[in-house]
């Protein structure tokens, strides 16, 4: 594509430099009344209206699609309370069986039925964090590593190799099917990194076709015996891992959450350490604020643009191994990566590429997950409607003039408006 | 493989004479090099026997052309000796600072290619199709050209269209409802332009009104419409399929006389009007672009926004124009899946095509004649597959499937590297 200085940094959204310019210009103010502004008017209040936002025009797609609804809508001048009934149903009822399936059991009979959700919510939740981390650090670094998917493909081969191939005992052949894992993603994002830095191709085209490249490859692995297929069966998947490589339940075998949870919230301590208090993390955040400035400082853009992939890589990879190793343990085959690769930048996006928002953002969309999936069961609205949602909240956290426009959201104070508006400028001109 | 710059000043006194410059790539002769020892390592390692057999025409058509039968192998290492013979001019020319003339490309391609053909087909009782090979070439790269045509158009006005996947998904889906509803293929294919300019115009406001980062919301335009259709045809479609998914597909149109001209004519002129309707879409959006007022001022917009402004150009309003008219072109590309490759709409049926034409913007260097040379090129890539397979080759089907792919790699990372994409691409424009 084209050479990365031309276009504006993926990260170096409007919203992060508006926070930056607000803290500096407001500072002397009462600090009361700023935290109030920040939640009311700021950046978090901006989320939470997205959400809410989403979440309505959600209910407007379960109201049209409902045969209920419909069918009270032939006679709506006759009896407009029927249709109001049945909407005001279909969506109590939808997003209800949502609750039931992403937090609080409240139909269960015991404390440990009810709090069962939640467990399966963190545990999809787990993956997401990973990868959510290592496109958040793509973005603070101005990359877009779309490739997530082809990245835990990857470290599921690596992973899941080791975990059935190898005897060994217990925490070593967990600890080296995770690194063999996360290396494999890493290695995967790096040749989108290294084609970045030699050639200037662009990573969002790279990562794509690496994620079908790496697909196929695993297609291949696991339509042909003596390779990855599970022996003497002729389906495409893997033989399961073995108890060794297994990564334990943490609250029993009556919930799904494993180890991998635990090692996801290490990560994201460590890509705070990284980003906030490293060398590397402080060179992966001046490339990404400007490359010319980095490279002026004496940073070799090249090379970091190389690290910044593999970093981004092996976090992916972690999402890769815990699937492997923590959640799919009878053996995977080619939908391993099951979408998580593509909601990282959804992930990523809405926790504004910082590890605690990206913690926050991967538990919630865990959430919609395992919600999603009761609401299919339950009421038979289909899953993709979580997509949706998904996708308009980030949409909407993109455009927060516009999520403020709709909500009559205090705006935050016009001189931070103006200041935010520069960097743009300057771009254009 | 980054082009190999070498500066050399021709003389002392450079205030007399200018400083003598030349640029020569070495990425020519390093891809020759690499394909070269790519046919060569397959024909050590796997040598086959028997005859292949090219098949040029059918039973029924005016002109039959008999099928040719060739020693498989014997070709192939005549092949591979073109290629090393090419592989080392290439080299002599870049020792000498020229460049590799692209007729020697062409040479090249087609020497690998009818070398790793007749390896493929070796021995195989049934014959190569070497007419549907071409015109399935044609077909699978309708979505990708008219995705690349739009993408095109939009980044030669400043906005980077990552949502082509999105907008081919959603005017195949409209086309779909709309046909199936009218029993109109033509009913369907307006419903499908307008479904692809109206994502182009969420995503106008978006980029252009509210500036949000363009990859952005290409990126999430493309999952909403992903969501957004699954679900509804989960929801709606599959439970209507009769009245709401089940199109009348365009029917085939031979054209009179030029469809009997031997191997093109069965290939290239015995398609619907959606394919016809391509082959005049590449030269009517270059002479847009390139002729006419409004493509220069589009141009001008995309690669200086302040200095059209200046002119008194309407920097947004024309970005949205162009936005609009690439989102219907993408249009016809989604209006291809259920008007003529298939009669009804299914989940996620575009299957990564708006990212391959993304793809071949770029390696069409925001040229609309190059980017659909690209997409032909994708196309071919992925009719292989099918060909491959009619002969029985041995190359497992899951590499074929991954050949675009790979072929979209190199050719991004490889033969275009460091391109330059019109200026203010990807800028959102504020006026001061």
């Amino acid at each position: 594509m084209s050479a990365p200085e031309d276009r504006p940094a993926v990260p170096a959204e409007s919203p992060a430099a508006e926070d930056v310019a607000r803290k500096r210009t407001e500072e002397p103010e009462n600090r009361w009344s700023v935290a109030f502004r920040e939640i009311v008017g700021g950046s978090w209040g901006v989320s939470v209206g997205a959400v809410i936002l989403a979440i309505i025009a959600g209910s407007i797609m379960i109201v049209a699609t409902d045969e209920g609804v419909r069918a009270a809508s032939g006679y709506f001048f006759g009896r407009p309370g029927d249709l109001l009934a049945a909407a005001g149903g279909a969506i109590s009822d939808a997003y209800s069986a949502l609750f039931r399936g992403a937090v609080w059991d409240y139909r269960a009979d015991s404390f440990a039925e009810s709090i069962r959700p939640l467990m399966v919510s963190l545990n999809y939740a787990t993956p997401l964090i990973g990868s959510g981390l290592g496109l958040a650090v793509g973005f603070r670094a101005g990359l877009f590593n779309i490739g997530g998917q082809g990245q835990m493909i990857f470290a599921a081969i690596g992973a899941g190799w080791i975990g059935f191939a190898l005897q060994l005992p217990w925490p070593l052949h967990m600890l080296l099917a995770m690194v063999v894992g996360i290396l494999a993603g890493a290695l995967w994002a790096g040749i989108a990194g290294l084609l970045k830095a030699l050639t200037g191709a662009h990573e969002v085209i790279t990562t794509i076709m690496l994620n079908h490249t790496a697909y196929y490859l695993l297609f291949f692995l696991l339509a042909t015996p003596g390779l990855l297929q599970a022996p003497g069966s002729a389906n495409p998947k893997t033989p399961a891992m073995l108890e060794s490589a297994q990564m334990p339940k943490l609250l029993g075998s009556g919930y799904h959450l494993h180890l991998g949870f635990l090692f996801a919230l290490a990560a994201v301590v460590f890509t705070w350490w990284l980003m906030e208090r490293s060398k590397l993390g402080l060179t992966f955040r001046a490339v990404g604020e400007n490359p010319h400035a980095a490279r002026v400082a004496g940073i070799d853009v090249s090379r970091t643009t190389v690290w910044v992939m593999v970093v981004s890589g092996a976090l992916v990879g972690l999402a890769g191994v815990t699937q492997v190793l923590g959640t799919s343990v009878t053996g995977f085959s080619t939908d391993v990566d099951a979408g998580m690769g593509f909601d990282a930048i959804t992930v990523a996006l809405l926790g504004r590429s910082s590890p605690l928002g990206v913690l926050a953002a991967a538990i919630l969309f865990g959430g919609f997950r395992a919600g999603g999936a009761t609401m299919q069961a339950a009421e038979g609205i289909p899953i993709e409607i979580v997509t949706v949602i998904q996708s308009l909240i980030v949409l909407f956290i993109a455009a927060p003039p516009l999520v403020r426009a709709i909500l009559r959201l205090p705006k935050p104070g016009q001189t931070p408006r103006r200041k935010a508006a520069q960097p743009a400028k300057e771009v254009a001109a | 493989m980054s082009a190999q710059t070498a500066v050399r000043s021709d003389d002392a006194s450079v205030s007399s004479t200018l400083r003598h410059v030349t640029v020569t790539s070495k990425k020519y002769p390093v891809v020759f090099t690499f394909m070269s020892v790519v046919l060569g390592l397959i024909l050590l390692a796997a040598p086959r026997e028997g005859e292949t057999k090219f098949r040029f025409s059918a039973e029924s058509d005016f002109f039959v052309i008999p099928s040719i039968s060739v020693p498989a192998m014997r070709v192939a290492w005549v092949c591979l000796a073109i290629l090393v013979l090419a592989t080392i001019t290439s080299w002599v020319l870049y020792a000498r600072e020229r460049r590799t003339p692209l007729v020697l490309g062409i040479v090249f391609a087609f020497a690998f290619l009818a070398g790793f053909l007749s390896w493929g087909g070796a021995g195989s009782v049934s014959d190569f199709p070497v007419v549907r090979l071409i015109s399935a070439s044609v077909l699978l790269a309708v979505p990708i050209l008219f995705g690349a045509l739009g993408g095109a158009i939009g980044e030669r006005a400043g906005v980077v269209n990552i949502a082509i996947e999105g907008q081919l998904l959603a005017s195949a889906f409209v086309a779909a409802v709309v046909g199936s509803i009218t029993k109109n293929p033509w009913a369907g294919l307006v419903a499908a332009l307008v479904a692809g300019a109206l994502v182009a115009l969420v995503l106008g406001a978006f980029t252009i009104t509210y500036r949000v980062n363009q990859v952005i919301v290409g990126v999430v335009l493309n999952v909403l419409v992903l969501g957004l259709t699954s679900f509804m045809y989960t929801q709606v479609l599959m439970k209507n399929a009769d009245q709401l998914n089940r199109t009348v597909r365009f029917p085939s149109l031979p054209i009179p006389l030029i469809s009997e001209v031997p191997i093109i004519g069965p290939a290239l002129f015995r398609q619907s009007i959606i394919v016809y309707l391509m082959y005049l879409a590449v030269p009517l959006v270059w002479f847009a672009l390139y002729r006419t007022r409004w493509g220069l001022r589009l141009r001008a917009v995309g690669e200086h926004p302040l200095a059209a402004d200046t002119v008194g150009i309407k920097v947004e309003r024309t970005r949205y124009r162009a936005l609009l008219i690439a989102g219907a072109v993408v249009g016809f590309g989604g209006a291809y899946y259920t008007l003529v490759s298939v009669s009804a709409f299914n989940r996620n049926m575009t299957a990564g095509a708006g990212f391959i034409a993304l793809a071949a913007v770029i390696f069409g260097k925001w040229d609309p004649v190059r980017a659909a040379l690209a997409a032909l090129l994708f196309g071919f890539a992925s009719a292989l597959e099918g060909a491959m397979s009619v002969v029985g080759s041995p190359v497992p089907s899951q590499f074929m499937l991954m050949l675009p792919y790979v072929v979209t790699l190199f050719a991004v990372a490889g033969l275009v590297g460091r391109s330059r994409a019109p200026a203010a691409s990807g800028i959102p424009y504020v006026k001061e």
